[in-house]
């Protein structure tokens, strides 16, 4: 692993945009806001929205720009303390209670402090977060919160507030500086009000066709611009269309990407109609795209992009 | 751009976020003390610079769901234009000339925002006087929309704790989940060694006994699709009043309800007091004892609801008696769909009130081989009935199936 150089974070919104910009991320000036305030005020960072429009990516880029050291929560169901904070290594405190009792010692109170050390905790993604040093703080990403259950809520709410943990046979561990947090979740459930109120909230929309051309020349530079254009367009339609999943920026990049892989320079009905798994991932719309509606919005991108032409 | 200014703390703006906040509380939104100091905390950490990072300064700090971004994009833009709040106050204050220049389309939550800004001085404008203009709107055929207010009887106290003990005894089938969670069990199979430390040093470590652990199981989401359209009216009132004591006992119970369109009604049904839930739902459904639209509203409940509320092993309770006009094959299709999408599919339907109910219907076609269970109400009086049979108790068979078999014999 290559030594971290742990920046101090920006002093202002454009500093802000500039560093995402840096990195390659494209953002407004909305998420720019709120993510300077969030590093300024010392808040975790709520990000919600559709999947595949960049919430994880932010927080990937905020470690790598900042020079942080990422930490990862990915949540599911039933993830609990032992394996989200804290866990202890059974075995070894087995061990050195025998050791103990071989060499003949029989303090009680002794014995509770050797087997409950520091030595024998296993720190899990949480906890880990809780110890960096001051100006170095980690970057905790806790990735789709969403699936977890409620009970797994409740317990952030300690960490949140006040970026501590408590383990009940060592006491209170609290971090020298806070970490910075990035929680991202896809709605597939309301998170309780009580979570978000200690967070600072921003829906993450899809971008608009200027910044997502941004995005796309960014991310596949090789893209001919005339390709880039047509995709960027393409897509910007189909999500004005009700379909049951619309793609997200990753499905125009990794579309963009495609075709340039299959040495495209303009799209024609036959390529849409080949590549199409790329983009959306529902067989009911991929019939409705292939039944014309595709056709339909092809043209209409080809001939918008001719006028803008001339 | 120019460089932000650092806020003055003695100047007026921390007054007028104060302000502010207390507008967006009016208009419906959940803005606490506590936010509105991280307000002024956020504009004197960003500094006062364009009128667009001062806008997402104070939406970062104060909106707290998606769907409060209209009321605050309205209030913003009504409390912090100067241009435009002159105008308006002078509107206010004239008693001569009311507006009435054609208004634009409306923004969303203006009237909300407009009501709770200029709360009190409304009274003091001369009543306007609009042409009534008075329409029948009563179709013969149900598909077209036909948009109606509803009351309900107010809940007599023999009939809630009634409610309530129905409630109590009812067991849903499948109604638990297992779930990765352990509790502390002498009877399990898992060892429990955080337990089994605990006592361990206890004694000192002389006796390491064992400690066991289960699996904790945990009810699964309930969401409830009912039928309020016009042929199903009788029973709005029972099924509604068993939505709301299941929502009171449940931690995770969403309710919709459908005629021509579909309301979410989980947020109103969280009121404690059944009359004001029931009054609530009552304002926030625009299409009671109307048409009904199955196809189409399950449709867009699979669109834009299905993937924010049937996660973790939802089941889904749908309340209907199937009569659909429309074109059969769309609601075939999404009932396909939901069913593939939840845990446990249950149909209840309260039609059924004779022996002889044959599978005839289209509608009742197309949807039967698409459920997990078909459930019948043969007498719906009272929320015991209801919830006598969605018990799993019940004796009755309810493979969706034997009621294909027995029309096609």
């Amino acid at each position: 692993m290559n030594e971290l150089k742990p920046r101090q974070a920006p002093e202002t919104i454009d500093e802000t945009l500039d560093l995402l910009a840096g990195a390659d991320y494209v953002a407004d000036r909305s998420l720019a806001t709120v993510l300077f305030l969030s590093l300024r005020m010392k808040r975790p960072l709520f990000l919600e929205g559709e999947a595949g429009v960049g919430k994880t990516e932010i927080a990937k880029v905020l470690a790598q720009s900042l020079g942080r050291r990422l930490i990862r929560l990915q949540c599911y169901e039933g993830l609990d303390v032992s394996s989200a904070v804290y866990e202890w290594n059974y075995a070894a405190q087995m061990i050195e209670i025998r050791m103990e009792e071989a060499a003949g010692k029989v303090d009680r109170r002794d014995m509770e402090k050797n087997v409950f050390s520091e030595r024998y905790l296993i720190r899990r993604p949480v906890l880990d977060a809780l110890t960096g040093k001051a100006g170095a703080a980690p970057v905790l990403l806790i990735d789709e919160l969403d699936r977890t259950d409620e009970a797994f809520e409740a317990f952030l709410l300690e960490i949140l507030s006040d970026f501590q943990v408590t383990v009940p046979e060592l006491g209170t561990i609290k971090a020298e500086e806070p970490p910075i947090v990035v929680i991202t979740t896809n709605r597939t459930r309301e998170i309780h009000d009580a979570l978000k109120r200690r967070c600072l909230y921003h829906w993450v929309d899809y971008p608009d066709a200027a910044r997502e051309l941004e995005i796309v020349s960014r991310k596949v530079p090789e893209a001919n611009k005339r390709l880039s254009a047509e995709v960027v367009s393409f897509i910007q339609k189909l999500r004005q269309i009700e379909l049951f999943k619309v793609p997200g920026v990753a499905e125009t990049i990794d579309w963009a990407s495609a075709l340039t892989e299959l040495d495209k320079v303009a799209l024609d009905p036959e390529t849409v109609s080949d590549t199409i798994g790329v983009l959306l991932k529902y067989q009911d719309d991929i019939a409705r795209i292939e039944q014309g509606e595709g056709r339909r919005i092809l043209k209409e991108v080809k001939a918008e992009l001719s006028a803008a032409a001339e | 751009m120019a460089l932000p200014v650092a806020a003055n703390p003695d100047g007026r703006i921390a007054d007028n976020i104060v302000y502010f906040a207390r507008t967006l509380r009016k208009a419906g939104m959940r803005v606490g003390p506590a936010s509105v100091k991280d307000a002024i905390e956020a504009v004197l950490a960003a500094g006062i610079g364009s009128r667009d990072d001062f806008y997402w300064t104070l939406h970062a700090v104060l909106v707290s769901r998606r769907e409060d971004h209209a009321t605050f994009d309205e209030a913003f833009r009504l409390f912090w234009k100067s241009r435009e709040l002159i105008e308006k106050m002078l509107a206010m204050f004239s008693p001569v000339a009311p507006d009435r220049r054609e208004r634009q389309k409306p923004r969303p939550a203006e009237s909300r925002v407009g009501d709770a800004l200029f709360e009190g001085h409304r009274r003091q404008q001369p009543a306007e006087d609009t042409p009534e203009i008075e329409m029948d709107a009563r179709f013969t055929v149900s598909g077209n929309e036909l948009l109606r207010g509803k009351d309900f009887a107010q809940m007599t106290a023999a009939e809630l704790s009634e409610a309530k003990q129905a409630i109590s005894r009812l067991k849903l089938p499948f109604d638990t989940v297992r779930t990765r969670r352990f509790k502390a069990d002498p009877g399990g199979r898992r060892v429990d060694p955080r337990a089994m430390m605990r006592l361990a040093s206890r004694t000192g470590g002389e006796l390491i006994l064992p400690r066991f652990r289960s699996p904790r199981e945990v009810h699964p989401p309930l969401v409830v699709l009912a039928d309020i359209s016009g042929s199903m009216s009788q029973y709005t009132r029972i099924f509604l009043h068993f939505l709301h004591a299941l929502t009171e006992k449940r931690r995770r119970v969403h309710t919709f309800v459908f005629g021509t369109r579909l309301t979410n009604l989980t947020r109103q049904m969280r009121h404690r007091d059944p009359d004001e839930a029931l009054a609530e739902c009552s304002a926030a459904v625009k299409d009671w004892s109307g048409g009904t639209r199955i196809g189409d509203t399950l449709a867009e409940f699979n669109r834009l609801w299905s993937r924010r509320v049937l996660g973790q092993g939802a089941v889904v309770l749908l309340i209907t008696d199937g009569l659909e006009r429309d074109d059969t094959t769309g609601l075939s299709r999404e009932m396909e769909r939901l069913q593939k999408s939840c845990r446990r599919l249950i149909w209840l339907n309260p039609l059924l009130r004779f022996d002889g109910f044959e599978a005839r219907a289209r509608g009742v076609k197309a949807m039967l081989p698409h459920v997990d269970e078909f459930r019948t109400v043969h007498n719906l009086n009272a929320l015991a009935d209801l919830c006598g049979s969605l018990d799993r108790s019940a004796s009755r068979n309810v493979d969706p199936r034997l009621w294909l078999e027995a029309r096609a014999a």
